[in-house]
């Protein structure tokens, strides 16, 4: 008897597995299928045209757009975390307001990101449609992410390297960056690969942001539009399915092409 | 609560093996001495047997002894208990083959007619009480009981001297006895050396007790 | 030494630090002196009254182990001599612990200096996540030693001190978390030797270790108390026989009988000393 549930139960993890499996590959072959035909070196232009709707502005302010959010997130969250962790003593009701804040925060759709974004950067600061007010706007988005990955990274180091710190003489800072942050680090960087994900992956809450403009943004003023939001417009226009699912697949690989790079960054620091 | 009970059993088992042994011990002295006063050459011959239940018991309780200091690491009191009782069994095992010694001079004597003379008689109910208290002090851990003994042992020791000149002299005037003779001064000395054995047990008794000698 | 002192007068923070050094090398080591030490984990009161009676004295040069059932304060107790009870909320600590001549609890006490003489092995080896070398050069490159060829000096010695550097010789570059229990532990002892303390403190140091690596830590404390006062706390009663010169023995806070080891061991004067030592404790 027991040995028939121990096969059945079996049986079904694996045969779930197996769907989820399958679900992944279908959608991964569906964009390869209907999108690499698409791809065209045309695509990758510099100017975008009525013509030949070009990726490659959407390409470069994706960069842009990921690289300057995590500029303005990572000090922030990264700090926000330290402070959390290290420096505050337990049962405070000052950091049980922020955690429950950011855990809020992490429950909001994308939409009222934008919306907020919209109002307070767009109109209240005057950045209107621009770079700024979509890096901003997805700053605090992925701020909760990147706090809470954080958090669980410096939770979860040794206390016994701490306490070897400071036997040793170390104050707070130094064991702080010198121990505690660089056993952290790959810890960190799951965080950050989540979120860059999360950038990579939003359009709402850009549309209303940072615009539509299909250019390279020249200044942090101008308005510009990712990947995502380039195929959200794409495929609002009927007539350009096929560069949609092209620009999906470049997604794909951006999105391999990033979490390898912090795969071997964290392999990096955990063998050092 | 008790913890550590198998060590605890064994190192009771030790001890009870060795209040056997201490009894044994009294018996085989009583009896030797008692055999030589009386002439008796049955329990004479007894006394040999209960010699050899004591040499066996010897090695048993050392075997136990060593086993138990290799596997159970025994330190401060107990360590105390069973190095007093490794001491303590050479003692016995001691006293035994002197009282064996004495019953052979009792079977050697038994054809003569020889006097044995008053004192060696007090002197042997001397040694027995100093037995009796030496084992008493040990199972009860009697501390003072334990350091009298080397006093009564004083009152022995002059006791024997006056055994040694008391037989010289006899010897000197009746020197065909001087076989005799050296044979009673044998006994005295043999009963001269339990004694002192008793007193070994209850210096180590009081070792056991204080931690010091 | 003493040429390298004058040199270093001026006093840059590492001049100063090597002027410490200097200082250290020249003065013996210290005792510890314990009067009344109360302490108490907000309401709980964890140690009681240590060294009411008459002050604790725990010799220079000497190997003190303290021994009691879990729970019993000797790991707070030894805590309290590098202070890193500090760093537990509402940890509060009354009486007088000496070292030397010094006050650890006054208020002008620098705890960092404290905690650089008087060095920590914990029970768990915690080498930190990163080389052979940078943990042993850790603790001067907090007290600012900068120069490699003085790091590189402070490592070999310190190394070779904890009876280590023939065996990591060849890979001071490789991570320290690649080395076997019994290894890491003795690199966890050169890294605290490496600060130059005068006192080591160890919380059970062997007993996450196999017997052999035990027996190589034993040989390196006999070793080590030439130079250092050694404090250890063990469970392991064998071992506090085999190594220290006297013995402490706590229950519930309290400090039941502090005596030679030997005298513990053979012959403890007070009656629950007795019990716990022969494994007859409740």
């Amino acid at each position: 008897m027991r040995k028939i549930i121990d096969t059945t139960l079996f049986a079904l993890t694996w045969i779930f597995a197996a769907i989820t499996l399958l679900v992944l590959l279908f959608i991964v072959a569906h964009i390869v299928i209907n999108g690499v035909p698409h791809l065209d070196a045309r695509l990758f232009e510099f100017a975008f045209t009525t013509e030949n709707v070009s990726m490659m502005p959407a390409l470069v302010s994706t960069i842009f757009m990921v690289v300057l959010t995590l500029l303005i997130a990572l000090p922030l969250g990264i700090f926000t975390s330290i402070y959390l962790v290290e420096y505050v003593k337990k049962g405070n009701k000052f950091v049980m307001l922020i955690r429950s804040a950011t855990e809020m925060l992490a429950g909001i759709p994308s939409i009222v990101y934008g919306l907020f974004g919209m109002l307070m950067f767009g109109q209240f600061f005057g950045f209107g449609w621009s770079l700024i007010a979509g890096v901003l706007t997805l700053g605090i988005m992925i701020l909760p992410v990147i706090i809470r990955t954080t958090e669980e990274a410096l939770k979860s180091v040794s206390d016994g390297y701490r306490e070897g710190g400071y036997a040793l003489g170390a104050g707070k800072l130094r064991v702080v960056f010198r121990i505690v942050l660089p056993s952290a680090v790959p810890g960190i960087l799951a965080g950050v690969i989540l979120a860059i994900g999360r950038i990579i992956g939003e359009s709402a809450a850009l549309i209303f942001t940072a615009g539509t403009m299909p250019q390279i943004p020249e200044t942090l003023g101008h308005s510009a539009r990712t990947l995502s939001v380039h195929m959200w417009v794409l495929s609002s226009e009927a007539h350009h399915t096929g560069e949609a699912y092209a620009t999906a697949v470049v997604l794909l690989l951006l999105i391999l092409v990033v979490n390898t790079a912090a795969a071997v960054v964290a392999k990096f620091f955990i063998t050092k | 609560m008790t913890i550590r009970v198998d060590y605890r059993k064994k190192l009771q088992a030790i001890f009870d093996k060795l209040v056997l042994m201490c009894r044994h011990a009294e018996d085989v002295c009583e009896k030797s001495v008692g055999a030589f006063a009386e002439k008796d050459l049955e329990i004479a011959r007894e006394v040999k047997t209960i010699e050899k239940t004591i040499d066996k018991l010897e090695r048993k309780i050392e075997k136990a002894c060593l086993r138990l200091l290799v596997m159970e690491h025994p330190v401060a009191s107990d360590f105390r208990e069973v190095s007093a009782t490794l001491k303590i069994i050479k003692d016995l095992e001691r006293i035994g083959d002197q009282s064996k010694d004495i019953a052979k001079i009792t079977i050697k004597l038994a054809d003569t007619n020889i006097d044995i003379p008053e004192n060696i008689r007090q002197m042997g109910v001397i040694i027995i009480q100093m037995i009796k208290d030496a084992v008493q002090a040990y199972i009860n851990r009697d501390l003072q009981l334990a350091l009298s003994i080397d006093e009564t042992d004083d009152k022995a020791d002059a006791l024997f001297d006056i055994i040694m000149n008391d037989l010289v002299s006899i010897i000197q005037k009746n020197p065909q006895d001087a076989k005799q003779g050296l044979q009673l001064i044998m006994v005295a000395k043999y009963l001269e050396r339990i004694g002192d054995h008793a007193v070994n047990i209850g210096e180590h008794t009081a070792f056991l007790i204080r931690g010091k000698v | 030494m003493r040429q390298k002192c004058e040199k270093s007068k001026k006093g840059t923070r590492a001049t100063n630090f090597i002027r410490n050094l200097c200082v250290q090398r020249m003065a013996k080591t210290v005792n510890i002196s314990i009067n009344n030490c109360n302490l108490y984990y907000g309401d709980f009161h964890a140690l009681k009254g240590i060294g009411n009676d008459m002050p604790m004295e725990i010799g220079a040069n000497k190997v003190t182990a303290f021994i009691g059932p879990s729970g019993c304060g000797k790991s707070t107790f030894i805590r309290v001599f590098n202070r890193m009870n500090d760093l537990i909320q509402n940890c509060k600590i009354t009486g007088e612990i000496k070292i030397g001549e010094q006050d650890i609890y006054d208020k002008n006490t620098d705890v960092t200096l404290l905690r650089k003489n008087v060095g920590m092995v914990f029970q768990k080896p915690n080498p930190f996540p990163m080389s052979i070398y940078d943990n042993i050069a850790f603790a001067p490159r907090t007290y600012g030693v900068k120069k490699k060829a003085r790091l590189d000096e402070i490592v070999e010695r310190s190394l070779k001190q904890a009876a280590l550097w023939d065996e990591v010789r060849d890979r001071l570059k490789k991570s320290a978390l690649g080395l076997s229990g019994g290894q890491q532990q003795r690199l966890c002892i050169a890294r605290t030797l490496a600060a130059e303390p005068k006192i080591i403190l160890m919380d059970e140091p062997t007993s996450a270790l196999d017997p052999i690596s035990t027996g190589t830590i034993e040989d390196l404390i006999r070793e080590l108390k030439k130079t250092y006062t050694i404090v250890i706390v063990t469970h392991n009663m064998q071992q506090a026989t085999r190594i220290s010169d006297k013995t402490a023995f706590f229950l519930m806070g309290e400090v039941v009988e502090y005596d030679k080891t030997r005298q513990i061991f053979s012959n403890p004067k007070d009656k629950r000393t007795e019990n716990y030592v022969t494994g007859r404790f409740g």
